[in-house]
């Protein structure tokens, strides 16, 4: 593990693609910076990372789009899968790097409220904290992009539907909007998105009394819990939405709180990236 | 020591290995021979745990590849098809990244990578990217990576492809050399390079193991089932009916001769008699039925190839067997007739 993170790392930084993330968020810092700190005046820092978060969402796809996807272009995974390193250790290597070439950017971003303090007073516990909702929200989509890396051999589509994915992450507060409150509109909802898992399900495994079953055995769940509760349906189609709302975990470590429940679903979040992306490499074996 | 049970590989509906097994004997090379398509690289990605199995089971040292992967890739080296070099890297890095992947204590990395550097001749290369080298040296470089840490097994898939003859002839003394300490196998579709190499030679074909022997064996065994060639002065009826009562279950086809009157048949020689020449002779001189030529061809390793790795039938049954009257003779009329024509015309 310790020589994939060792050439990954070494690969970036020598590629352009590392240099250009990095150059590319301390050119955007700078900016923000400039204007909102140096020429307007504000005193929090949080300002700047929660301005960048838009084009953060196009830095992250250019850093994660080679990570998997070239090993299998250059067929070099084959070397990787047959050396004496698990497909987890390849994986936790591949992202381990990633975050490395991100920890460079992000050291670089702890300098500037130390510039700030030179002209006044800074709350730095508040604007570290802030920093620190900054990497690990970073370190979530390193793995979002690392795990549709491994989908893919084409770096372009990895990179588009990295981004993507990202986007709809990022505006996932205006899509739930988009559906009423009320508990008949989430059992609708629900009920569609059982129909469509039995659709995949259908399509994985072509069995079509399985799907059938599974259709039947998934609606009829759903149906006799909200004739159970009807009152718990309300607002779930919401609640469901904000668990893909990436960036919004991080307004609360802007506002300068040790958000504990945002720290376990960051975290949550890259386990269950990199988990995926394990699976995903181990399947492609299996076919 | 290799051991391969009942090794199956499907994709869909499609098969391609079927039911392999065979066991590798330590300090042998062993080769794997096989038109394009057989199912060699499949079976090789399999032995290394690249793809995994639809059935059976690979155990390699011991360690069985499916439920102790990283004991059982400790003790191997493998070069796939296309060698898996990075093109952003030079030689040495790239040595020292697979070293590092096959856990090569750091102490001893830097004597192995030079090791490996020496006996695939590639020192020269050392500081060179590898984007910038020759497919023989990626190759090479490929070769290298298998032989870091000195694994017991080496399994090298088409170890010569895209090799000129000159690294051919050294490439192929290399692996004699290795041989002598390692087990190899290798696999190839060329003939005489696994022949020039290997101890011991498997044929594959659509996925299945259709011969497993020493190469003077393969060639031993299969020399007898040769095939003679006969012209009688006879017609076609004539001919079949003698050739039918000569007895045995001899098989043969029947074409007419370029020669008036005459009729030549390809008799299908089988292992258990080799030579029926003679007997041949004394049967037709009693039935008072002349003959005018006899050749035997008998079979190079080439043939014996060629024959084991031919579409559907295993060996020996293509030609027809004791050829029903009637069956094949219409096609023979009818190439006949079109004799006739072109010789009217």
């Amino acid at each position: 593990m310790n020589s994939i993170i060792k050439k990954e790392i070494k690969g970036y930084l020598t590629s352009m693609t590392g240099c250009i993330y990095i150059a590319f968020l301390m050119v955007v810092c700078g900016i923000y910076f400039t204007a909102y700190h140096l020429q307007g005046g504000y005193p929090r820092f949080a300002y700047t990372l929660q301005s960048m978060l838009s084009i953060f969402l196009i830095a992250t796809p250019i850093l994660t789009m080679r990570s998997m996807a070239e090993e299998r272009k250059l067929k070099t995974d084959q070397l990787l899968l047959t050396s004496p390193v698990s497909v987890a250790g390849i994986i936790v290597g591949k992202f381990l790097a990633l975050m490395g070439v991100f920890v460079i950017a992000v050291a670089l971003l702890c300098v500037y409220p130390i510039i700030l303090s030179c002209f006044g007073e800074i709350a730095f516990g508040e604007t570290y904290v802030a920093v620190l909702g900054f990497f690990l929200m970073g370190c979530s989509f390193l793995a979002i992009g690392l795990l549709i890396s491994s989908l893919t051999e084409s770096q372009v589509i990895a990179a588009v539907v990295t981004f993507l994915v990202l986007f709809v992450c990022y505006v996932m507060e205006g899509i739930s909007g988009f559906f009423p409150e009320t508990p008949l509109a989430s059992l609708g909802s629900l009920a569609v998105c059982i129909a469509l898992m039995a659709l995949l399900l259908w399509r994985m495994t072509g069995n079509f009394f399985l799907t059938l079953f599974a259709l039947m055995a998934g609606e009829a769940v759903l149906a006799g819990l909200y004739l159970l509760k009807p009152l718990s349906f309300e607002g779930l189609i919401q609640k469901i939405l904000s668990c893909f709302n990436i960036s919004g975990h991080f307004s609360e470590f802007a506002n300068g709180t040790l958000d504990l429940a945002g720290v376990t679903y960051y975290l949550s979040v890259i386990f269950v990236c990199l988990f995926l992306a394990v699976q995903s490499v181990q399947k492609r074996r299996w076919n | 020591m290799i051991e391969v049970k009942h090794l199956t590989k499907r994709y869909g509906n499609v098969t391609a290995v079927e039911d392999l097994s065979f066991t590798v004997e330590e300090g042998q090379i062993y080769g794997f021979l096989g038109p394009n398509g057989a199912g060699k690289s499949t079976t090789m990605n399999m032995m290394t745990g690249y793809i995994a199995m639809s059935a059976g089971t690979v155990t390699i040292q011991g360690h069985d590849i499916m439920e102790e992967p990283q004991a059982a890739r400790r003790c191997m080296g493998y070069l796939p098809e296309q060698p898996p070099v990075y093109p952003d890297l030079t030689v040495r890095e790239y040595l020292d990244f697979a070293a590092g992947l096959k856990k090569i204590p750091a102490r001893a990395r830097e004597n192995a990578i030079t090791e490996a550097m020496s006996q695939t001749d590639i020192l020269d290369m050392a500081e060179r990217l590898i984007r910038n080298l020759s497919k023989g040296y990626r190759q090479r470089v490929g070769l290298a990576q298998a032989l870091l840490g000195a694994p017991e097994v080496l399994i090298l898939d088409e170890p010569m492809v895209g090799l000129d003859p000159k690294q051919i002839v050294e490439i192929r003394e290399l692996i004699q050399s290795l041989g002598k300490k390692h087990t190899i196998i290798l696999s190839s579709h060329i003939l005489s390079e696994i022949r020039a190499i290997c101890d011991h030679i498997m044929i594959i074909s659509h996925g299945r193991l259709v011969a497993s022997d020493t190469p003077d064996r393969l060639l031993q065994t299969m020399t007898g089932a040769g095939s003679l060639d006969v012209t009688l002065k006879a017609d076609e009826a004539k001919a079949g009916e003698l050739l039918s009562s000569f007895g045995n279950d001899l098989s043969f086809s029947l074409t007419p001769s370029s020669e008036e009157g005459c009729v030549s048949a390809r008799i299908q020689l089988s292992r258990e008699e080799p030579d029926i020449r003679e007997q041949l002779f004394y049967h037709c001189a009693q039935e008072k039925v002349p003959i005018l030529e006899m050749t035997r061809n008998s079979q190079s390793l080439e043939e014996v190839f060629l024959e084991l790795t031919e579409e559907d039938e295993p060996a020996g049954t293509q030609a027809g067997k004791g050829v029903p009257k009637g069956e094949e003779p219409a096609r023979n009329v009818a190439v006949e007739e079109a004799e006739k024509e072109a010789d009217q015309a």
